[in-house]
């Protein structure tokens, strides 16, 4: 447990971490501010606590009860959604929602109502959280679901951690066949043919993704990969590889850069030589591409990196998009995966939950000082223009004036905000 | 499917180790000091899997009261296979050697504690002829060390014991395993800056089940303690008394 962050920036400083292991046991004590801590899978600063505690939730693991019947899983906070995906499958049962990583717990699911491939399906987390129990510092503790303190439940769910402890939950799992996907990727050419693909899938398809070549301009410019995905009813299909990789050590510098970019996204690009390719895979390539590669994220060498994730309005998506990947194509920065999804339309639950309708865009950027972060202000503007949000699950830097426009309703948290719990993010982008 | 006693289940080393065995659908009775928090773990294990979960309370250095637990266990599983003792507590070097209750108590945990328990133990499973006794000494009963030979010398005297143990049930078809592991980040070293050579206690307890699976006699876990102990075993005592460790 090492207290930071994944985008490794920033780096916290004089945080203490206390590791809990009793859901029953009242919170230890600390002095100053406490923020839970999951799996730090954030990417910025909204799971540190610069100046004050970090209460690791990780050594509450353990499950409470499982009904295989109706697929309602009661788990601590602190149980990653992997394991639930461990212990569920193979009972033919799958997480509503999932993240694009499956390290991260439970309770850093609901604290930021994480989204997936399906939003457009299935919506938030949270709506499959048929409940949790919040334990504040004061040691109260409520059951929270959409009926029982609902006013709690919507505070909480996407609350940042802000609110309290959660300290266990109740999920209600989906039925699937299998561990396999049918998934169909279309080669496209433009942000407009990456919309009237979008569209047309929306209806037949649970998952709906696109990778987007952030790197090309001109003519090329929007050109990617749209995947889209169902689960499969197969009996048997390919295994996920048992070999793990992973960066030793962290580079002196950055591998990623200008050169490096551009190779790989064409490449990527052209990877496929048809338009349309079709293919039965596994949930765990599928899903987490990325977890197959442990602590990639020292690949950006010891500065870290920042990940953006905007979501713009459906009538301003297309004509934003275009000119947020025309400022990063300029700029040379960017990444191997930029990714680009069409949100349903359903309400989110939480106060500050992230999903709305329209399109997001996420990616990393090395970070390069003053530039990048010029760069990303730059991206705001357009965002912001736009009538759109930036995530805060992936946020580092956004200043605090244009975090409250994002989020208008943020000060309907404060009546909530548990007086002892606080985070570097919260302080940044409210104080 | 094993039917499986672990004593100090409240361990993190124990829990992990548990969950393993509750994954492949082996029954456990779960022996600890606090029965809120053996509740919790048995409600995990068997979610898992565990096929059948009991618990029973027990304070290791209340020897009157161990021998009414081991057959709460053996009544509760329907006869026992596999025994892991697992409790202990790291001793405050420097009040033991302010302090003889101190010596004596950690003596009471760490060593005779768990002879008394292997005793009724061991003479069950050599009159049934089978089982697996697992117990978890350290790499600090390899040699005494001036920051914590008091438990250094406990978990010596319980490897000592092992071995002896095992020679004399080798013949009934009972395996005895030594467990010896190095650093582990558990509740127990929680004070202690971590380094490279630390250890997760699921690491250690995969060790731990692939050691009484093919029934080793002693495992280091993880395995690089084998050679790191060889090497300070083998230093003469003329230089080891200088050294500060
Ligand atoms: C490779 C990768 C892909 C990702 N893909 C997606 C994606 O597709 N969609 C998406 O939505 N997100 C995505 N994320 C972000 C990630 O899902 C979220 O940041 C998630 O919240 C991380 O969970 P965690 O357990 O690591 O929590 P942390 O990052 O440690 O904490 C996250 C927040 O949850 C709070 N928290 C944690 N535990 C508790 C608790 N028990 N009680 C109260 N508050 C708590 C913390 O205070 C903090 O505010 C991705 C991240 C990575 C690294
Ligand atoms: N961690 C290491 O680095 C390390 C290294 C080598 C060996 N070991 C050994 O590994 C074993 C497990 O330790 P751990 O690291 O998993 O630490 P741990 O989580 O602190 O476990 C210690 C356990 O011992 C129990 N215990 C202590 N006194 C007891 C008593 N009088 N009666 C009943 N139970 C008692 C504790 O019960 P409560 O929960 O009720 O307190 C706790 O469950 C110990 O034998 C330890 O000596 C550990």
């Amino acid at each position: 447990m090492s207290g930071t962050s994944w985008g490794r920036y920033p780096q916290p400083h004089d945080q203490r971490l206390l590791m809990l292991r009793d859901r029953d046991a009242p919170l230890p004590d600390f002095t100053g501010t406490a923020l839970p801590h999951g799996n730090g899978r954030s990417y910025g600063d909204s799971c540190l606590n610069s100046g004050g505690t970090l209460l690791c939730t990780r050594g509450l693991d353990r499950f409470i009860a499982f009904d295989a019947e109706r697929g309602l899983l009661r788990c601590e906070a602190g149980v990653l959604l992997g394991e639930i995906l461990d212990l569920v499958v193979g009972q033919g049962w799958f997480l509503p929602v999932t993240p694009g990583t499956k390290y991260v717990t439970v309770g850093g699911a609901i604290a930021n109502d994480v989204h997936g491939k399906n939003h457009h399906v299935n919506g938030c987390f949270s709506e499959h959280v048929a409940g949790f129990e919040l334990l504040r510092s004061d040691g109260s503790r409520r059951w929270c679901s959409a009926h029982e303190n609902a006013d709690w439940f919507a505070a909480t769910v996407g609350g940042l951690g802000l609110t309290g402890l959660i300290t266990w939950a109740e999920l209600r799992l989906q039925r699937v066949r299998g561990p396999w996907l049918n998934c169909e990727t279309h080669r496209f050419g433009s942000l407009a043919e990456f919309f009237a693909l979008s569209a047309a899938a929306e209806r037949d398809y649970e998952y709906t993704v696109a990778w987007i070549d952030c790197a090309a301009r001109g003519a090329a410019a929007g050109r990617g990969h749209f995947i889209c995905a169902n689960h499969a009813p197969a009996a048997d299909g390919p295994r996920p590889s048992r070999r793990r990789l992973s960066v030793p050590f962290t580079p002196p510098l950055s591998l990623i850069n200008r050169a490096s970019l551009r190779a790989f996204n064409t490449l990527y690009y052209h990877r496929q030589r048809a338009r349309v390719q079709q293919a039965l895979t596994h949930y765990e390539p599928y899903f987490y591409p990325l977890d197959a590669i442990g602590r990639w994220n020292r690949i950006y060498g010891p500065r870290g990196f920042l990940q953006y994730q905007c979501v713009l309005p459906p009538a301003a998506a297309e004509a934003g998009m275009g000119e947020l990947l025309a400022r990063i194509a300029a700029s040379g920065s960017g990444s191997f995966l930029a990714v680009l999804k069409v949100f349903g339309t359903r309400k989110s639950a939480g106060i500050l939950s992230f999903p709305r309708p329209g399109a997001t865009l996420a990616l990393d950027f090395p970070n390069g000082g003053p530039a990048t972060f010029a760069l990303l202000d730059a991206l705001d503007e357009v965002v912001a223009g736009a009538g759109g949000a930036v995530y805060p699950a992936k946020d580092a830097r956004v200043a605090g004036a244009r975090f409250r426009g994002y989020f208008p309703a943020w000060q309907s948290l404060q009546p909530y905000l548990d007086p002892k719990f606080s985070s570097s993010f919260w302080r940044r982008v409210t104080e | 499917m094993r039917r499986i006693l672990i004593v100090g289940a409240t361990s993190a080393i124990a829990e992990a180790t548990a969950r393993l065995f509750a994954a492949r659908g082996d029954a456990l009775c779960l022996v600890g000091r606090d029965a809120a928090r053996l509740k919790l773990i048995a409600d995990d294990l068997g979610v898992r899997g565990a096929v059948r979960t009991a618990t029973a309370t027990l304070d290791v250095t209340d020897f009157a009261a161990q021998a009414a637990v081991i057959d709460l266990a053996e009544r509760e599983l329907g006869g026992l296979d596999t025994v892991l003792i697992a409790h202990g507590t790291l001793t405050d070097q420097n009040q033991a050697q302010e302090s003889v209750d101190t010596l004596r108590r950690e003596f009471d945990v760490n060593a005779l504690s768990v002879m008394a328990l292997l005793t009724p133990i061991a003479n069950r499973f050599a009159a049934q002829g089978y089982g697996d006794i697992a117990v978890i000494s350290s790499v600090a009963g390899d040699r005494g060390r001036m920051s914590n030979y008091v438990y250094g010398a406990a978990k010596a005297a319980v490897t000592a014991f092992l071995s002896g143990l095992r020679q004399r049930l080798q013949k009934s078809g009972v395996n005895v395993l030594t467990i010896k592991p190095g650093f582990v980040d558990t509740p127990m070293t929680k004070d202690f800056p971590k380094g490279a050579l630390w250890a997760q206690p699921d690491a250690v307890a995969a060790g731990i089940v692939k050691a009484i699976d093919k029934r080793r006699s002693v495992a280091y876990l993880p395995w690089f303690w084998w050679p790191i102990m060889g090497v300070i075993r083998s230093v003469p005592e003329f230089v080891f008394k200088r050294v500060k460790l």
